[in-house]
């Protein structure tokens, strides 16, 4: 479903991804951890397609198709969601007419039928279950005010909403106390499906806890330095970054 | 980044659809401002001796303020050539309508075309419409339906004709002719606009509205609009604006005067669409109107609501004089300037009677290299013990290239008064629209969507129908029924 190969990208001027490979198969749950500054939230906004970072070198295959030049709207409606780190507050725009509105731009581009009013309100009332958030949240405008865990819940919503094929997942678990991770990954969980691919990025082995993955990563200084089970992750856990920067370096 | 700017772009030099000319013949006066033309139009009119004697009285006022144009404003022009402008310009022939069938279809088309239907069958539910054009008005509907209930609406130079006692007794009574220089100059040449009058306790059934259509060329529109709310009365009124896009400059110097009763209240929303002006700044309207309400009884409401995205600059401050013990005022403002546009617009509140309320929510956008100023005066006399007064002014800023400037003017008398004011200013995030794209919301429908959420407060305000319009000249689909 996603193969990247020998990605380079710069941000503001800086090389920040030197040649990663990555390749996630439909079904599959991949943990990308690492250091800060190792470049994880720039893998996640080059995927999603944000223009002020710039690919300099390599390629992101998506379904067999490269990704280079796609919009962001294009990569959304093609299935590629991304759960924001910072989520952003959109003043006046009451988050369910916001994603009924990109409910159906993805429908229209995918040439299926748009939802009206009552039909999305029935579909959405399904979906806000799975985060154990309540309406009256849906219905405020898009994340004003809102704490943040209910920031990251409302996260998922959005992604059980818009059923997207490839997630990216980026620190979703920062800023979360225990109970709010719990609700927010069993979210996700239940979005786990054959047809639907994850990437969680994260800093910490505590999330995978709650998101078991099939396969974990490790980021270093642009490049994935080593992949494994989940396994991976505790080894992580207990032996610090240090030893897989140390490890990559020998 | 490149992508992002060019989606403003587009935005701020959005196609003006109303541009086009009616091509019908009018009877107009030559050029210029002299006593001989303020007679001739007051003949035309057929007004009685006491309209043309206020009429002089303010033009030879108006002599007296050559050097009095106002220039506090922060806004640009060349100086405007008063005696080339046209006075008076109606569409031909000049003979008396019976009703809305006689109307020349020509007009009806052009009416047609801006949206507007003045045929009562399709009419908008619930809305009764004056047609001004150029200088007079062309059709009123649904005045038999309003009759029934004593309510007077019509054209101003048919109320002359028809209640004189009425316009008499108050025209000039919130606007004295000796105002400002431009209301000055309109108590001197003002042609035609719309007269309300709601009886005491009656509940106006529909709303009202006047639409205003600039069409002959070098012509200024000088139209005043005069509401009388009796007491315990409410009415709606809602005034519409659009002109064809020519390269010269055309003044529109109207003046619109309210009074409310006790316990009377009275809406009045705007939605101004006047031709803009071209990406260069060539041409457009200069929109320079004084709108003032007066609070006159006990308990009485008075709320401004506009949407000014027109004109190539806007001059005014829709006011309140809060007279009456417990009245309560309100402005409700959002002004869009692109391209060139410049605005200068505000309100304000006079607290005059004791726990007079007043509230203020500005919403300025900026785009292109659009000038946005919010200028507004909260002024609590010695004798309004207990009066409130909230303000909010928020600037939203579009590309780099545009501004946004706030002058607030605070002058409190009395120890007793509650005074907040809060202003914010805002850029478009790239946060924000990048945030939209990812769900699959295209540059243009985020950019749409985020000023709408901005302009909220205000936008809900206005009547459905105008709503509608308003946001779709704000480039804005309407929020849906979820939500």
């Amino acid at each position: 479903m996603l193969k990247i190969t020998n990605l380079h990208a710069k941000v503001e001027g800086r090389e920040i991804l030197k040649g990663l490979d990555l390749e996630v198969r439909p079904g599959e749950v991949h943990a990308v951890m690492g250091p800060n500054g190792s470049g994880k939230s720039t893998l996640a906004n080059v995927i999603a397609g944000r223009e002020d970072y710039e690919v300099t070198g390599g390629e992101i295959l998506y379904r067999g198709e490269n990704l280079a030049g796609l919009s962001p709207e294009d990569r959304a409606r093609d299935g590629i969601f991304l759960a924001f780190q910072y989520p952003v507050e959109i003043p006046g725009v009451s988050n369910m007419y916001f994603l009924k509105a990109a409910k159906n731009a993805i429908l229209r581009h995918r040439g299926e039928d748009e939802l009206d009013a009552v039909d999305f309100l029935e579909f959405a009332r399904r979906k806000l279950k799975l985060v154990e958030m309540n309406e009256e949240l849906a219905n405020r405008p898009i994340n004003e005010g809102f704490s943040g865990g209910e920031k990251k819940r409302n996260e998922i919503f959005q992604m059980a909403v818009l059923e997207p094929t490839l997630c990216v997942l980026d620190e979703t678990d920062s800023g979360l106390d225990i109970d709010a991770l719990r609700v927010v990954a069993s979210g996700v969980n239940a979005l786990r499906s054959p047809e639907r691919a994850m990437l969680l990025i994260t800093h910490y082995q505590r999330l995978l806890e709650y998101i078991v993955p099939d396969f974990v990563h490790v980021l270093s200084d642009g490049r994935i330095v080593r992949s494994g089970g989940k396994e991976l992750a505790l080894e992580l856990e207990e032996k610090g970054y240090a030893w897989i920067e140390e490890h990559a370096a020998a | 980044m490149s992508r992002t700017s060019s989606a403003l772009e587009r935005l701020a030099n959005r196609e003006y659809e109303y541009g086009f000319v009616t091509d019908i013949e009018s009877d107009s006066v030559p050029p210029g401002l002299s006593e001989d033309v303020i007679r001739t139009i007051s003949k035309k009119k057929n007004e009685p001796d006491w309209l043309l004697a206020w009429r002089l009285k303010a033009y030879r006022h108006w002599l007296t303020l050559a050097d009095a144009e106002p220039t506090w404003a922060n806004v640009h022009y060349d100086p405007i050539d008063y005696q080339k402008i046209v006075y008076y310009s109606a569409p031909r022939p000049k003979k008396k309508l019976e009703s809305l069938d006689e109307v020349d279809p020509e007009l009806l088309a052009t009416y047609e075309k801006l949206g507007i239907s003045l045929a009562e069958q399709k009419r908008l539910t619930g809305v009764a419409v004056d047609a001004v054009f150029d200088s007079v008005s062309v059709a009123t509907t649904f005045k038999k339906e309003l009759e029934k209930h004593g309510i007077i609406f019509c054209a101003f130079s048919e109320a002359v004709q028809r209640h004189p006692e009425l316009v008499r007794s108050y025209l000039g009574s919130v606007v004295p002719y000796a105002d400002n220089f431009f209301a000055t100059l309109n108590s001197a040449v003002f042609s035609d606009g719309s007269f309300v009058y709601i009886p005491k306790g009656v509940r106006c059934p529909m709303e009202l509205s006047t639409y205003f259509r600039i069409n002959a060329e070098n012509t200024g529109q000088f139209e005043r609009t005069l509401i009388v709310a009796d007491e315990g009365s409410y009415v709606s009124y809602l005034e519409g604006c659009t002109a064809p896009m020519r390269d010269e400059n055309q003044l529109h110097a109207a003046v619109v005067e309210l009074v409310a009763l006790g316990d009377a209240e009275i809406k009045y929303s705007t939605v101004q669409n006047w031709y803009p002006g071209d990406e260069e700044g060539r041409g457009g309207i200069y929109n320079f109107v004084t709108k003032r309400g007066k609070c006159a009884g006990a308990r009485s409401k008075i709320s401004w609501t506009q949407v000014e995205t027109g004109s190539a600059i806007t001059w005014k401050y829709p006011s309140c004089i809060l007279l009456g013990d417990g009245s309560i005022g309100a402005f409700y403002s959002v002004a869009l300037t692109a391209r060139r546009q410049q605005a200068d617009t505000g309100t304000k509140m006079y607290h005059i009677g004791k726990n007079t309320k007043s509230t203020i929510i500005s919403k300025g956008i900026s785009a292109g290299h659009g000038q946005n100023s919010y200028r507004g005066l909260v002024r609590i006399n010695k004798g309004a013990a207990g009066a409130r007064n909230y303000s909010q002014c928020d600037s939203l800023l579009l590309g780099d290239r545009c501004g946004a400037h706030t002058f607030p003017y605070l002058e409190v008398m009395n120890p007793s008064a509650t005074v907040e004011h809060e202003a914010t200013t805002s850029k478009i995030g790239e946060d924000q629209l990048f945030y939209c794209r990812q769900r699959g919301i295209s540059e243009e429908d985020a950019i749409s969507m985020i000023v709408n959420g901005f302009c909220k407060e205000v936008l809900r305000e206005l009547p459905m129908e105008f709503a509608v319009e308003a946001q779709n000249l704000l480039g804005v689909s309407l929020e849906g029924s979820v939500g």
